[in-house]
């Protein structure tokens, strides 16, 4: 017993490329034969995924040492290297055409997220500028909370909050994003550039898209790079001021 | 050769990842802005200049498409490695404020869509 923990530790990521193999085979054959495709295998898969995160803390199922291979094969360098590879099938023209609409779409997604994320935390008892933003800054994306939060101070309270909430921004998008897509004309690459600047969280534009339609996923994920860094430029700026600028107001 | 592909892949990637890097240490964040995006871009351009000149073999390509085809189930070893039980148990303003930014977010889509989309859907 102590031989096999051993090699399929020490091979770690080849331990988790089987595994995630299985799990695809399970949720294709549950899509075909239960389901009878009523949802894509991809978005069961994605959601047993996080149904065994849920065994775990911190990473997830990776928290323990037999399946630390999936955290490696689901890190940022493997996700963004094989999103990359998906512009392949990307149309050059059709995203030239969306950049006007996708830019408008990241400066509103931003806005909108923070200042939401920021009314509610008010309505919810929150009262100094620096929760506020914080965690209106994670309603952007769970990189964005932290980031804010340290720039501004916030405690470590508000930072946990703040990367909760971006978080769940991203299991709501992988989630309901394939649901939710024929309600808001998400078929086609126009609309994934503006779903991508709109929502901006990666993984869950990624994961979201996926479980729709794979080939939507580089219009996407185009976008939603940007959101982040956007996200931490404004958020602790210009975002923190007005904020501020409400809280001495009051 | 399929690692012809791969390595184009993976300089794309890398000056992608700079050119991100850069950008985020102008405008003073230690992070990636836009390096995916940039990668892309790269990517296109690099796979047309080369159609253009021929240069393109079937297995070139595949070296790219392998890690293309890969993305789903990274993205399922990424939903597994999540801290969801962080994002559930952190009390109720989390869980609203995700919830609601999202759902925002949604409700938008079709009205930012019809910019430049004068021309008819395509």
């Amino acid at each position: 017993m102590d031989l096999i923990e051993n090699i399929l530790i020490k091979n770690g990521l080849l331990f988790a490329f089987l595994l995630v193999g299985l799990l695809m085979l399970v949720s294709n054959f549950v899509s075909k034969t239960l389901l009878k495709g009523k949802l894509p295998g991809v978005a069961i898969a994605i959601f047993l995924g996080l149904a065994l995160a849920t065994l775990g803390g911190e990473n997830g199922i990776a928290d323990y040492s037999l399946f630390g291979g999936v955290a490696l094969l689901g890190g940022a360098m493997f996700r963004d290297f094989s999103v990359v590879a998906t512009a392949m099938g990307a149309d050059l023209d059709k995203i030239k055409q969306a950049g006007l609409a996708g830019t408008v779409a990241l400066f509103i997604g931003v806005l909108c997220s923070f200042f939401v994320g920021a009314i509610i935390a008010f309505c919810m008892g929150f009262t100094d500028a620096e929760s506020l933003t914080t965690i209106g800054a994670g309603a952007c994306t769970y990189i964005v909370g932290p980031v804010t939060g340290g720039a501004l101070g916030a405690s470590s309270e508000v930072i946990a909050i703040s990367i909760a909430a971006g978080v769940v921004k991203t299991l709501v998008a992988t989630v309901a994003t394939p649901f939710l897509a024929k309600y808001i004309g998400l078929d086609n690459p126009h609309s994934a550039v503006v779903f991508g600047g709109l929502i901006g969280t990666t993984s869950g534009v990624a994961a979201g898209l996926a479980a729709t339609d794979v080939k939507l996923v580089p219009y996407g994920a185009m976008t939603a790079t940007f959101y982040t860094g956007l996200g931490c430029l404004l958020c602790p700026s210009i975002f923190y001021f007005i904020v501020r600028f409400f809280v001495a107001s009051l | 050769m399929i690692i012809y592909g791969v390595a184009i892949l993976s300089f794309c990637f890398l000056m992608g990842k700079l050119l991100g890097y850069t950008l985020g240490s102008w405008i003073g964040i230690d992070g990636d802005v836009g390096g995916v995006g940039f990668a892309m871009l790269l990517l296109m351009l690099i796979n047309l200049w080369m159609k253009r000149k021929g240069w393109v073999k079937m297995e070139t390509t595949q070296g790219i498409l392998f890690w293309s085809s890969m993305y789903l189930p990274i993205i399922v070893a990424m939903a597994a490695t999540r801290n969801v039980n962080a994002a559930m148990s952190s009390g109720p303003v989390a869980a609203v404020v995700g919830v609601a930014v999202t759902l925002i977010g949604f409700a938008m889509v079709k009205v930012i869509s019809k910019i430049g989309r004068e021309h008819g859907p395509d």
